[in-house]
C-alpha cells in the first residue's frame, strides 16, 4: 500500500459526490419554523421537538423536577392513563422517546404513515395534557432513585459528576440534572406541573421532520401540535462561569480501573476558530485510532482500552473535556503522557500532514451522520437550536477544508492549557497524588 | 379519543399481511468458486456503504486454555501485514473519509468500514489482505495484551453488574463454551501469546470460512466482480475444521449463585433458562420463544411489568431477553429488581408465581396482535438502516442459518400461534435447566 495513491484519492473525495440533504424551512400558519427533509421512500416520519432549557430551568430546591416531569410524560395522558396510554401506542406501531438534557427538552417520535393521524393524537395529549397520576410519579420517582444510587457507585458517573462540580460550581451544570435521592424524594406533584409549565413554550421551540410528509401536511400536524402552547416559558439561567483550574482531584473508590475524566475551558461554538479547535482536537484526541491521545496512551504503552478528547460548547459555558480509564497501577502514567501531548502540542502544534489527515477524515466522515430519518431529523433540531443556517450541511465541509495549518496552531497555543488542564480521578490510583482537594 | 380506540381494536385483528415491499427484495445472495459466501443489500437513497467480512470464529471456537483469543485477534488484525504498516488499515480508511472497526462474539468475528460508495474496491483490497498476510511482532503482543486487559476492567472488572452475569453464564453451560466470556477468563488472556494468535488465525481465517457482507449505494454485479478479483483469489483452507462444539448433556439440576460486591448500588434477581437456538428450516420453535420475550417482558404493558410494576409495587423494573441466533443453545433470560424494601427472596417469588400464573392462563389475544403489529411495522422501520440488516444477514450466517432463513424469519414471526407459544413457554421455562441468580450489596454496606 502506497500512500501517496491515498493521497490522490482522498483529493478526490474533497469534491464529492455526496447525495445533497434537501432541507426546505417552512412558517406554519402559526407562525412556527419548521425544517422538512421530505422523502417518500419508507412510508413513515421521524419527527423531532425541541424546547431549550431542559433541567437547568429546575427551580430552587426542586432539582430533578424537569427530569422526573418528562419521564412521566409518557405514563398517561388525557383519558388514557399509563397502561392505556402504552397499549394504543403499541397498536399503532408508533415510538415516542422523550429525554431532558441540561439545555432541552427533547421529544422523537416515529409513526407509520398509514396511521399518522391516530399516533398523533396520542403525542398531542402527552405534550399538552399528561397526567401525573399519583400511582405513576410513584412508580418512575422509584425507577430515577434506583438509577440515582446506581450512579452513587458507578466510577464513570461519579468521575463526571464531581468534575461538573469542579467546573460549574452552583450553576445547575455543576450538579446532576437528574437531581439527588433527596430532591427526588421531596418533590411533589405540584412541582412537576410547575416543571411542565415553565418548560414548554413557543419561545424556545424546535421542529424538525424527515421521511414521508408534504409540507403542507407537515405545516397542519406541527400547528395541531404545537400552535397553542404557551408564548413563553421559565426564564433560562444565564451563562455558567467555568472555573477550572489544573492539577489532579482523586476521588477515592474501592475499584480496579481507575476512571479520569480531564478538561479546561473550551470554545464557543460561534466562536470563528472553532472549526480550526475542532480539527486540533481531530488530530490530538478526536476518537480516532489515529489521534496522539490513543497512539500514544495505547498502541505505543498498551496503558488503556480508549482515551478520547472532546469539545463540549453548551449552551450555557464551552468546556473542552477528556476521558481515560487504566488499571489503578497504570493511570498515573497514562495521565503523565496526556498532558505531555496536551503541552507538546500547545507549544509545538501539530504538522501539515496531521492536519490534512483530519480534514480529509472530518469532511469524508460527515456524510456518514445523515444515516436514517431520526438520525436526520436530530442533526436538523441541533442545527436550529444552534442558530444555524439550512445550507449549513452543503457548506461545513467547506469551513473545515478552509481550516489551515497556521489557524490550527494559533488556537493550539491559545486554547491548550495545559496549566489549566484538571483531571478528575475515581479509584485508587497508585503513584498519583492529588493536587487539588476537592 | 375513543376514534383512537377503536382504531386500535381493528388493528390488533388484522391478521393478513399489511406491507408489499419488504427487504427481502433488496438482498441478494451468492457464492464465489473458493466458498466465500457473498450477501449484497441494496439502498440507494446515499452514496455510502458498509463492507463486512465475517468469519465463522467466535471465543467458542478457541481451544481451552486460551479464552479470548479470538477477541485478542481482532485487535491484532489492525497491526502490520506484508503490505500494511501497523495502524495503516484504519488510517487509510480514515483517509478516505470512513470509519472502520470490528468486533467479537461466542460464534463470530466481524470486521466493518463504512465509507463512500466509490470507496469499496480499496476496501476489499485491504481486508482481503488481511485475511491471509498479517505479520506480528511480540512487542505487538505484549502492547495489545495489555490494551484487551484493560478493555475487559472497563467491561468486567469494574462493572460488578458484569462480573455476575459472566459467574451466572458460567453456571449455565456444564459443558459447552458459551460458558467461557468472550473476552476471555483473565487469567487466560494474561498468557496469550503469538502463538496462541496465529494458530487460530490459520486454522479459521480463509475465504470458505467467511462471509461478505455489503449494504448500501452498491449493486450485486459490481460487488460480484470485485469480490472475485480480491477475495476469490485467496485459495480456500482445506484443512479448515468442521465446526464441532462438546455440547451440553441433560440439565436435570436448578442451580443458584449468590454474588456479593460492594460497588452494587440495586440488588436484582437474574434468572437464564437454557433455551434453543434457531436451526436452519426449523425455526418455529425460537419464533415463538422470541415472542413469548416479548409477551412476558418486552415493555410497558408485557406479563410480568403488568403484575410485578402495575398490578403490585414488587419492582421498579423488570425485563425478558431472548436472542434465537445462536450456533448452539442459548439462554432466555429474566430479570426482575426489586422495589425498595422487597427482599430479593420475596421479588423472586412474586417472579415464580407471576411465571406459574402465566403458564396457567396463557396469551392475551390482544396482546399477542399488539406484538405482531409491531414486528410488521419493524420492517418498515428497519429499511431506514440497511446497516443494521447486514449486520442481522451477518449474524444468522455465522449461527448456521442461511440466507432463506433470516429472509423467511420475520413472515414466521407472524404465523406463531397461541398454542406455539404456550408448548415452548412450558418446554423452557423449566427450574431443571435454570440459573437463579442474586446480584447483592456486601452485607456491611446494608447499613444505612
Amino acid at each position: 500500500m502506497i500512500r501517496g495513491v491515498f493521497a490522490l484519492v482522498a483529493l478526490l473525495l474533497a469534491f464529492p459526490a455526496w447525495a445533497e440533504v434537501k432541507v426546505e424551512s417552512l412558517t406554519t400558519p402559526a407562525g412556527i419554523d419548521v425544517w422538512l427533509v421530505e422523502d417518500h421512500s419508507i412510508p413513515f416520519t421521524a419527527l423531532e421537538i425541541r424546547f431549550r432549557g431542559g433541567t437547568s430551568l429546575d427551580a430552587p430546591g426542586k432539582r430533578g423536577a424537569v427530569h422526573l416531569m418528562t419521564a412521566l410524560l409518557e405514563e398517561g395522558a388525557g383519558e388514557l392513563d399509563a397502561r392505556a396510554h402504552a397499549r394504543a401506542l403499541e397498536s399503532l406501531a408508533a415510538s415516542f422517546g422523550y429525554s431532558a438534557s441540561a439545555d432541552d427538552i427533547s421529544i422523537s417520535a416515529r409513526f407509520l404513515t398509514e396511521n399518522r393521524e391516530e399516533a398523533l393524537a396520542l403525542l398531542r395529549e402527552t405534550i399538552h395534557a399528561p397526567r401525573f397520576d399519583e400511582d405513576a410519579i410513584e412508580r418512575v420517582r422509584a425507577q430515577v432513585i434506583a438509577s440515582l444510587m446506581s450512579d452513587a457507585k458507578d466510577p464513570d458517573a461519579i468521575a463526571r459528576l464531581s468534575f461538573n462540580r469542579l467546573a460549574y460550581g452552583d450553576h445547575p451544570y455543576g450538579s446532576d440534572g437528574e437531581g439527588t435521592p433527596e430532591s427526588v424524594s421531596a418533590l411533589t406533584r405540584d412541582d412537576l406541573l410547575n416543571a411542565h409549565a415553565g418548560a414548554f413554550a413557543r419561545d424556545r421551540l424546535y421542529v424538525a421532520a424527515v421521511g414521508d410528509v408534504t409540507a403542507e401536511d407537515l405545516a397542519r400536524i406541527v400547528d395541531d401540535l404545537l400552535a397553542d402552547l404557551p408564548e413563553t416559558g421559565r426564564p433560562i439561567p444565564g451563562p455558567a462561569e467555568v472555573s477550572l483550574s489544573g492539577g489532579t482531584t482523586v476521588v477515592p473508590f474501592a475499584t480496579p480501573q481507575s476512571v479520569a475524566v480531564f478538561g479546561q475551558k473550551g470554545i464557543d461554538r460561534h466562536d470563528p476558530d472553532f472549526f480550526a479547535a475542532y480539527v486540533l482536537n481531530q488530530v490530538l484526541g478526536g476518537g480516532s485510532f489515529e489521534s496522539r491521545l490513543m497512539d500514544e496512551v495505547r498502541e505505543k504503552r498498551g496503558l488503556t482500552y480508549g482515551v478520547y478528547s472532546y469539545l463540549a460548547p453548551r449552551d450555557l459555558a464551552a468546556v473542552y473535556l477528556g476521558s481515560v480509564a487504566s488499571a489503578n497501577d497504570r493511570i498515573a502514567e497514562a495521565i503523565e503522557v496526556i498532558r505531555e501531548e496536551w503541552s507538546k502540542a500547545a507549544t509545538e502544534g501539530v504538522t501539515l500532514k496531521e492536519v490534512e489527515a483530519a480534514k480529509t477524515y472530518l469532511t469524508g466522515a460527515y456524510p456518514l451522520r445523515f444515516d436514517g430519518n431520526g438520525q436526520i431529523a436530530r442533526i436538523l433540531a441541533g442545527m436550529q437550536m444552534e442558530g444555524l443556517p439550512t445550507d449549513y450541511i452543503a457548506t461545513r465541509n467547506d469551513q473545515v477544508q478552509a481550516v489551515t495549518i497556521e489557524d490550527v496552531n494559533r488556537v493550539a497555543a491559545e486554547l491548550l492549557d495545559p496549566e489549566g488542564l484538571r483531571f478528575v480521578v475515581v479509584g485508587e490510583p497508585v503513584g498519583l497524588e492529588a493536587t487539588v482537594t476537592d | 379519543m375513543k376514534a383512537v380506540l377503536s382504531w386500535v381494536a381493528a388493528a390488533c385483528c388484522l391478521a393478513g399481511p399489511l406491507f408489499a415491499t419488504t427487504i427481502n427484495d433488496k438482498v441478494t445472495s451468492f457464492e464465489l468458486g473458493n466458498g466465500m459466501q457473498v450477501v449484497v443489500i441494496e439502498d440507494h437513497r446515499a452514496p455510502v456503504l458498509q463492507h463486512m467480512v465475517w468469519y465463522k470464529a467466535g471465543s467458542a471456537d478457541e481451544p481451552k486454555g486460551a479464552s479470548g483469543v479470538a477477541h485478542f485477534l481482532e485487535h491484532l488484525l489492525f497491526k502490520a501485514t506484508d503490505k500494511m504498516e501497523a495502524g495503516e488499515f484504519s488510517a487509510t480508511v480514515a483517509a478516505n473519509g470512513g470509519r472502520d472497526n470490528a468486533f467479537t462474539s461466542y460464534d463470530y468475528t466481524a470486521y466493518f468500514q463504512s465509507v463512500a460508495a466509490d470507496r469499496l474496491e480499496l476496501m476489499m483490497q485491504m481486508e482481503s489482505d488481511r485475511m491471509v498476510n498479517i505479520r506480528l511482532t511480540p512487542e505487538n503482543i505484549a502492547t495489545e495484551r495489555d490494551v484487551i486487559i484493560e478493555e475487559r476492567n472497563s467491561r468486567v472488572e469494574n462493572n460488578p453488574r458484569a462480573l455476575f452475569s459472566e459467574q451466572m453464564n458460567a453456571v449455565q453451560y456444564f459443558n459447552h463454551r458459551y460458558g467461557v466470556p468472550i473476552i476471555g477468563w483473565r487469567h487466560e488472556m494474561e498468557t496469550l501469546d503469538l502463538d496462541d494468535a496465529l494458530d487460530f488465525y490459520k486454522t479459521y481465517y480463509a475465504p470458505n470460512n467467511a462471509i461478505l457482507v455489503v449494504s448500501g449505494d452498491v449493486v450485486p454485479e459490481q460487488v460480484r466482480e470485485l469480490a472475485e478479483q480480491y477475495y476469490g483469489a485467496i485459495p480456500a483452507n482445506p484443512d479448515l475444521p468442521e465446526r464441532v462444539r462438546t455440547q451440553e448433556p441433560p440439565q436435570t439440576a436448578a442451580r443458584r449463585v449468590a454474588f456479593k460486591d460492594a460497588r452494587v448500588a440495586q440488588p436484582y434477581v437474574s434468572r437464564s433458562y437454557l433455551a434453543p437456538e434457531r436451526d436452519s428450516g426449523d425455526q418455529e420453535k425460537a419464533a415463538a420463544l422470541t415472542i413469548l420475550a416479548e409477551i412476558l417482558g418486552g415493555g410497558q404493558t408485557s406479563y410480568l411489568t403488568e403484575r410485578l410494576q402495575f398490578d403490585s409495587n414488587v419492582a421498579v423494573y423488570s425485563g425478558a431477553f431472548y436472542s434465537g441466533t445462536s450456533l448452539d443453545d442459548t439462554t432466555f433470560d429474566i430479570i426482575v429488581v426489586p422495589s425498595e424494601g422487597v427482599e430479593l427472596e420475596a421479588a423472586e417469588s412474586a417472579l415464580d408465581q407471576a411465571l406459574a400464573d402465566f403458564l396457567r392462563d396463557g396469551v392475551d389475544p390482544e396482546q399477542l396482535g399488539r406484538i405482531k403489529m409491531q414486528l410488521r411495522a419493524a420492517q418498515i422501520y428497519a429499511r431506514d438502516n440497511v446497516d443494521a440488516i447486514a449486520n442481522r444477514y451477518g449474524r444468522a450466517l455465522t449461527s448456521g442459518l442461511t440466507v432463506e432463513d433470516e429472509q423467511a424469519w420475520p413472515d414466521l414471526l407472524q404465523t406463531v400461534t397461541e398454542d406455539q407459544i404456550m408448548t415452548a413457554a412450558r418446554e423452557v421455562l423449566r427450574p431443571e435447566t435454570s440459573v437463579t441468580g442474586w446480584l447483592m450489596r456486601k452485607d456491611d454496606e446494608v447499613t444505612q
